[in-house]
């Protein structure tokens, strides 16, 4: 087989692997595309929840702490 | 001389604020907000900066009570109520002239305008870093509690004309200011109602709560102290 022919080959499946690529991009299948929708904002929702959340758990085992002091104390 | 029963530990109110925050975070990004000109997204800064305020002056509002219930029965607790509250309004106070900083740069263009809202604001948190160091300027507790509590009324008096009077008497770039307005005159539509008020009364409700953990927290202190 010539080099160019081999060329041709792996350009043929280079390509073949790319349109696949972009077939997998096309919207009009439906994927679990939530996260990725209206500009990704989702994901800032979720960032956000999650911060929010864990200054809520930290507050609460502060709670706890507090609690086991104020028991200690008395 | 402290009152010495127990708190208690976690109070359905501050679940409730919990849950009502993290739902002010997660639609106040997501619903449908009004289409306007310079606002754009950042209409949702309302959910955020405008809660800040709001429970500052919630705070406030506590640590005068507490302070005239001092004033009353002469009971140290009520004193340090008074102070922790105050103390958490002055920090909600810092987050809310920063907030409304950034938010400013890019509306109004700049990190700071000559706004009455913002001198007032401003003015208003002086007045209340002048009731820490009125504090720390006293050694003995009762004499401090009853300046200090003195002080709260005059400071509460002058944050109320400082942030509800003035400017309404000048022009102001904030909506709802300059004239007479009602609540209805603030460009609220109904959708943005459902999760401005959940978001004010959870992060009042998140400001008590960290307040009652700041309380807890010197009354052991206290207690440790004189043992």
């Amino acid at each position: 087989m010539k080099a160019t022919n081999r060329i041709r080959y792996i350009v043929l499946f280079l390509l073949f692997f790319i349109s696949s690529i972009g077939y997998a991009q096309d919207t009009s299948v439906e994927m679990a595309d939530t996260m990725r929708a209206n500009g990704k904002i989702y994901v800032v929702v979720g960032v956000l929840s999650i911060i929010f959340t864990g200054i809520i758990v930290f507050l609460v085992i502060i709670e706890r702490r507090l609690r086991k002091l104020e028991k200690g104390q008395n | 001389m402290v009152n010495q029963s127990t708190s208690p530990g976690i109070v359905w109110w501050k679940w409730v604020g919990a849950i009502l925050v993290l739902y002010s975070i997660i639609q106040g990004l997501l619903i449908q907000v009004p289409r306007l000109p310079i606002l754009h997204e950042t209409i949702r800064n309302l959910f955020f900066h405008v809660t800040m305020w709001f429970s500052m002056i919630a705070m406030m509002i506590a640590s005068l009570v507490y302070g005239l219930i001092y004033l009353r029965t002469n009971d140290l607790l009520h004193d340090i109520r008074a102070k922790q509250y105050a103390y958490t309004g002055i920090f909600l106070g810092i987050l809310g002239l920063a907030t409304g900083s950034l938010w400013a740069k890019y509306t109004w263009g700049s990190w700071w305008v000559n706004d009455a809202k913002l001198n007032g604001a401003s003015a208003s948190l002086l007045v209340y870093l002048a009731y820490v160091i009125l504090r720390g300027s006293m050694e003995d507790d009762h004499k401090r509690a009853r300046v200090s509590a003195v002080y709260g009324i005059f400071s509460f008096t002058l944050m109320l004309v400082f942030l509800m009077i003035l400017p309404r008497l000048t022009d102001s770039l904030h909506p709802g200011n300059g004239g007479n307005p009602g609540f209805g005159t603030y460009d609220l539509d109904s959708k943005m109602r459902t999760v401005f008020y959940p978001a004010v009364i959870g992060w009042i409700l998140m400001a008590f709560w960290i307040t009652d953990i700041r309380i807890r927290i010197e009354k052991l202190y206290i207690k440790s102290w004189e043992s």
